[in-house]
């Protein structure tokens, strides 16, 4: 524990929620190294398993690695030809990609939060360290910001810098000049809430996961009875946790692929 | 003892905020939500042959009928545990 949180249960949830921060020169250039360091690995480890598995690929009887990639391949394909009807040899493995990944970085949360003091306080001495990538809104931001820029380069791609150009200024409401400024706002709206909300909705959910675990890890510290009930309602939030933990990634995929798909097809 | 009242008044205040934050969204939430499982449970009784589909569906409107409630969530949190308000009379 750092000196500046007191062992209170409000410092203990700080100390919880502090990243491991390195300034830059301007608050700008900050950037969080446990949250960078764990998506990293977590990366590395996913795309290298995927990439090993893919190169010793058989075509006759699969091995149980290979059956288990196939299934989530085939899973994230399936998706991707049921809601884009045209070239998706791009869309299905960015899908996949973020699939995967979101997922894996979500299922950080089922580490014990103290564990993390124990592989990195203890070797290393770093005060503050948050194993869940997710939890941090840089993360979410980042994925969402990349997907919205894709969106915007196959509009662009698809319809041409004057299509694209004419779309925003003309749909939905028509093409006469009164109504561009209603077009441009509309579609300044709609531009500005998918990235917000496809961020956000990601990062909600496992930080607000992380803070009921949390507090009713807290909730034992009461006494006996908080121990017991803070005990049955913890495996109960873990289980809901470990649905959510999936839908969460589920759903971020597929509003990859939908906003990368309503970018190709226009209005 | 002035400042007492202030930090009591502001985090009283932020109390109420956040029960507001929380229980207003999760109305909306759970609210929304049977609607969109009510409407699947007289689908999949019309079509059962639909369930699989539909159920896809279902888990993917779950988590977009949540997704504002618990950026709610996030903030009362915020709020709860690192109440920006403070500094105002915390300095």
């Amino acid at each position: 524990m750092s000196a500046e949180h007191a062992l209170t249960p409000t410092g203990y949830i700080q100390h919880h929620l502090s990243f491991l921060v390195k300034t830059g020169e301007t608050p700008f250039w900050n950037y969080h190294l446990d949250t960078i360091v764990t998506s990293a690995i977590l990366g590395i480890l996913t795309f290298g398993f995927l990439h090993l598995v893919v190169r010793g690929a058989t075509a006759g009887v699969p091995s149980k690695r290979q059956a288990a990639v196939e299934l989530i391949v085939d899973f994230v394909n399936e998706q991707a030809r049921s809601i884009f009807h045209g070239d998706i040899r791009f869309v299905a493995p960015l899908a996949l990609t973020v699939f995967v990944w979101v997922f894996l970085m979500n299922a950080m949360d089922f580490l014990p939060i103290d564990l993390m003091a124990e592989l990195v306080y203890k070797p290393l001495g770093l005060e503050y360290w948050r194993s869940v990538p997710t939890a941090d809104v840089n993360t979410t931001f980042a994925l969402a910001l990349s997907v919205w820029v894709l969106m915007i380069f196959f509009a662009i791609k698809v319809k041409g810098v004057g299509g694209f150009i004419h779309e925003l200024f003309c749909a939905p409401f028509g093409g006469n000049p009164v109504l561009w400024p209603f077009n441009f706002v509309f579609n300044l709206v709609e531009y500005i809430s998918k990235p917000l909300s496809h961020s956000l909705r990601l990062y909600g959910n496992i930080y607000a996961g992380e803070i009921i675990f949390m507090l009713l890890g807290l909730w034992a510290a009461t006494g006996v009875a908080g121990t017991i009930f803070g005990g049955i309602l913890s495996a109960g939030w873990a289980i809901f946790h470990i649905l959510i933990v999936g839908l969460q990634a589920f759903i971020f995929m597929m509003l990859t692929i939908v906003y990368i798909a309503m970018a190709q097809e226009g209005h | 003892m002035e400042k007492l009242q202030f930090l009591a008044m502001i985090q009283a205040h932020t109390g109420i905020g956040i029960g507001i934050m929380i229980g207003l969204g999760a109305l909306g939430a759970c609210i929304g939500v049977g609607l969109m499982c009510s409407r699947f449970l007289e689908g999949a009784a019309r079509q059962p042959e639909l369930i699989p589909q539909l159920q896809a569906k279902v888990f993917l409107l779950l988590g977009l009928i949540d997704a504002s409630f618990i950026i709610a969530v996030g903030i009362a949190m915020l709020f709860a545990f690192g109440n920006p308000l403070l500094a105002a009379v915390a300095g």
